[in-house]
């Protein structure tokens, strides 16, 4: 697979660029992008994006690995993030995270073999109301429990 | 009993993220009224109404514009903190979701105060539904030619600013204002050394100011209803409402605004509906995991502002208070804590890299039962060296929960060191008294 933006990709870096006086700052957002057209920043990727804005690739990679979110590997279809911080930690967020493991065999930043799911044991993800919470991507899961988590995998499993 | 007041940030008003309803509540009334005064008198406006910073310094707002450089022909910005990563905090995602409108209303009140062109609101990757919501508004802003180029032909004076969102990617420290700017530069996110401070070489080396989320849109509330009302709100000395994320063992958890100077016990009992299962309180945490905690028996009559809080050696931080029941084992939420900061420790100073390092390492053996009592006491002594001695805020508040709770709830450390200790301590058989009358048999 070659990895290269679009036109109309390359055209919105273009527009992120003019939002900022130096295009080092578009960095960020234009990882984002990547990571969602490719799932993950493969060295490639970061590389690709470095030329693309006149970076270094030391410079990309260095940014890359310093945020979480960015994937330095590939994940599973759905990443699932699951919060044991305080909040969630006493409503049994941490008792969710271990069931979660030990029902795929994953651990923190591991995926299924089938490429599925993929498992995250996150920081706060201010949904502490709510908690405990899980992420499934972008999407926010709140007041969940170990048979909510079961039945959002099996749903999960289906689609 | 919690007295009436007017809400500031979240009335109670259905749709009001729709601009047209926001409008028609008198929105953009506040930017009027502010442009009818000069831009010194703006930023003596919000000075007047006392209104400190809501992202945990309490540092005086309208004392943060004045420090910008007037006359100067340098660019000037303004960075808006949404990264709102302390654990227990999760009060702007409320603005973006329910009042964006009043944030953009309380950004361009603050660019024409410093007469600043763009502004850049930083928000944390995690929200991306709310990134998206933010967008949203911001769009519908530039639609009715209330900011952007088409700004100064509505309003009918020459100012104008354009606002820019901008998503972070998981780093709890980029909260840290300049670790916030040089996120936004498209930099790691390392926090910088102090001074020069933002207001004279901040984004892009320019003067910049950078304002938590809450504390703008507040701005505008204390142009409509007037600085004076605004100050005689709540708490004389930290005036206004503050939005309590409450969360943990409590029965209603949840974003509530209420007046600065509410009492604790009010917040927990009448708002939030106590505690589940009538259970006692054993700990809380007043403002987000790096505040140092409260014991369950000194919560009686504290009143949730600044300067309440200070004499019991705790800050309101973000507001968000996390109740733990009298079962839970503090312990293990104290390690969890240090993991915490020590996940997200930057690693550009040693005391808070290692010695976040080894708060974690040090509870995690007490945890396990490993450790002798004099851990506790290496426990207090490594929070007291990484205390002070870092670029940024990140280490004190990795230090103080650690030290708080150690200090305030010994006991319950020393039961976890005691029960499994490994080894005899050599002084039970050393009194003079033991050795005469059991010690020879025993051996």
């Amino acid at each position: 697979m070659e990895i290269v933006f679009n036109a109309e990709e390359l055209e919105k870096i273009e527009t992120i660029k003019a939002k900022y006086p130096e295009t080092k700052a578009a960095l960020m957002p234009t990882l984002w992008m990547a990571q969602k057209k490719w799932g993950w920043l493969s060295p490639d990727v970061m590389r690709y994006v470095g030329d693309l804005l006149g970076l270094t690739y030391a410079h990309v990679e260095g940014v890359a690995t310093f945020y979480t979110m960015y994937f330095k590997k590939p994940m599973g279809k759905f990443h699932l993030q699951v919060c044991t911080n305080v909040s969630c930690m006493l409503r049994n967020g941490d008792k969710i995270y271990h069931h979660v493991s030990e029902r795929l065999n994953i651990g923190h930043m591991e995926r299924t073999d089938d490429g599925v799911f993929s498992l995250e044991e996150v920081e706060c993800m201010g949904a502490c109301g709510d908690s405990p919470m899980v992420a499934v991507n972008e999407d926010f899961y709140e007041n969940m429990s170990i048979i909510k988590v079961d039945e959002l995998i099996d749903s999960l499993k289906k689609t | 009993m919690i007295p009436n007041f007017q809400k500031i940030l979240l009335p109670e008003i259905d749709n009001l993220s729709d601009i047209n309803i926001y409008i028609a509540n008198g929105g953009y009334e506040g930017y009027k009224r502010a442009i009818s005064l000069s831009p010194d008198g703006v930023t003596n406006e919000v000075k007047k109404s006392g209104l400190r910073g809501r992202g945990g310094a309490c540092f005086p707002t309208g004392l943060k514009w004045s420090f910008m450089p007037k006359g100067t022909d340098k660019p000037k910005y303004l960075a808006v903190n949404g990264d709102e990563s302390e654990p227990g905090s999760f009060k702007d995602r409320q603005i973006f979701e329910h009042n964006p409108q009043q944030l953009i209303e309380g950004i361009m009140i603050a660019g024409y105060a410093m007469n600043i062109k763009a502004a850049y609101i930083y928000i944390r990757g995690e929200y991306h539904k709310w990134v998206d919501l933010m967008q949203k508004a911001i769009d519908e802003a530039y639609e009715k030619g209330f900011i952007g180029s088409n700004m100064a032909k509505t309003f009918g004076n020459d100012y104008s600013i354009d606002i820019y969102l901008h998503k972070g990617a998981g780093a709890y420290v980029c909260g840290e204002e300049t670790a916030l700017m040089s996120s936004l530069e498209g930099d790691r996110g390392y926090p910088r050394v102090k001074p020069p401070f933002p207001a004279q070489k901040g984004l892009w080396g320019m003067p910049t100011t950078v304002n938590n989320i809450e504390t703008i849109a507040t701005v505008p509330q204390i142009f409509r209803i007037g600085a004076e009302n605004y100050s005689k709100i709540g708490a004389s000395k930290h005036p206004g409402t503050l939005l309590f994320g409450v969360s943990g063992h409590i029965n209603k958890p949840g974003v509530y605004e209420l007046p600065t100077g509410t009492l604790l016990t009010d917040i927990i009992y009448d708002v939030c509906g106590g505690i589940p299962g009538n259970k006692k309180i054993k700990a809380v945490i007043p403002g987000g995991s790096s505040m140092p905690p409260l014991r369950g028996d000194e919560i009686d009559g504290i009143m949730m502002d600044e300067e309440s809080l200070k004499p019991f050696g705790t800050h309101i931080g973000t507001g968000g208070i996390m109740v733990m029941d009298e079962d839970t084992d503090l312990v293990k939420l104290t390690l969890r804590i240090a993991h915490f900061y020590h996940h997200e420790s930057c690693g550009q100073c040693t005391p808070c890299r290692e010695g976040c390092g080894w708060l974690e390492k040090i509870l995690k053996r007490i945890y396990n039962g490993e450790a002798s009592s004099r851990d506790l006491d290496l426990l207090v002594s490594v929070s007291n060296n990484i205390e002070g001695n870092t670029i940024c805020a990140l280490g004190d508040a990795a230090a103080w929960p650690v030290r708080g709770f150690v200090t305030k709830f010994r006991s319950e450390f020393e039961k976890h060191v005691k029960q499994s200790r490994t080894f005899v301590p050599q002084n039970v058989v050393h009194g003079k008294l033991n050795t005469r009358n059991m010690l020879v048999e025993n051996i």
